[in-house]
């Protein structure tokens, strides 16, 4: 299969998970739309190392993943807390900061 | 030939695991979809010829992000009592400004020319290894400065209040 498959293939998860970043009203579920956005981008970074030979690609793919790791924990505990002290995670609600 | 068949098997089970992912109200399911889409995402990288992102999408995403948000979700589910539905808001403007970005990116990618797919040379797992103690050394320290600074952030919002 040619680059830009891979590419595209890339772009339409990555609009699926803007979708529902852009959508959900719970806090976990926007948490997951992240996740595909993320994931479709390291598709990205993988086609791209794979069709011009640099191993860079790779590299870059592995600390987004082990920085998402870190994100997804903290966010989820973050949600946690929140929920202990609102007893609602969404995200409509969670307005404590408007001006 | 394969890997035709190979590529258009994960993008149809992709796609429509990640549709899963942000269409179903069952706040589980979408996770379940989640790790259907992740494990599909590894299969994509053996068609890319990197067995190692394979290994360690499994073991980080699929393993590790799947069971946080499984057990985050059965807390809060345990603390509230009931079953979490979840319902969309904006889905009209969600979906046109999404298929806004896909055409947007999609119309960089037919201008771009084609790029021939290079021969596989060397063993991928060394040359990586060498460059993560090599050049790459110093972002691989800071990245397990960050993993220790999210377990103690983890842990500190996690902590009782007492």
């Amino acid at each position: 299969m040619p680059l830009s498959a891979y590419l595209g293939l890339a772009a339409l998860v990555f609009a699926i998970g803007l979708f529902g970043v852009l959508t959900r009203r719970n806090a976990v579920g926007i948490l997951l739309g992240i996740e595909l956005m993320l994931n479709a981008v390291n598709i990205n970074l993988v086609a791209f190392s794979r069709f011009r030979a640099d191993l860079g690609g790779l590299i870059f793919t592995l600390f987004t993943i082990a920085i998402t790791v870190a994100e997804i924990a903290v966010g989820l505990a973050i949600v946690i807390v929140i929920f202990r002290v609102r007893r609602t995670i969404e995200a409509d609600h969670l307005d404590l900061l408007r001006g | 030939m394969t890997e035709i068949l190979g590529f258009w098997v994960a993008a149809v089970v992709l796609v429509a695991a990640s549709l899963g992912v942000v269409l179903t109200p069952n706040l589980f399911h979408a996770v379940l979809w989640l790790a259907a889409a992740l494990v599909t995402t590894g299969g994509v990288f053996l068609l890319l010829d990197s067995p190692f992102l394979f290994a360690v999408q499994l073991l980080l995403y699929a393993g590790g992000v799947v069971t946080i948000v499984v057990f985050a979700i059965m807390l809060t589910e345990r603390l509230v009592g009931e079953s979490i539905r979840q319902t969309s808001r904006f889905v009209f403007n969600g979906a046109v400004l999404a298929a806004a970005v896909f055409a947007g990116i999609v119309s960089f990618l037919v201008q771009a020319p084609a790029v021939a797919r290079p021969v596989v040379t060397g063993d991928q797992l060394r040359d990586l290894g060498r460059a993560l103690v090599g050049p790459f050394a110093a972002s691989l320290q800071l990245v397990g400065v960050l993993l220790v600074i999210a377990l103690l952030g983890a842990l500190y919002f996690a902590r009782t209040e007492d």
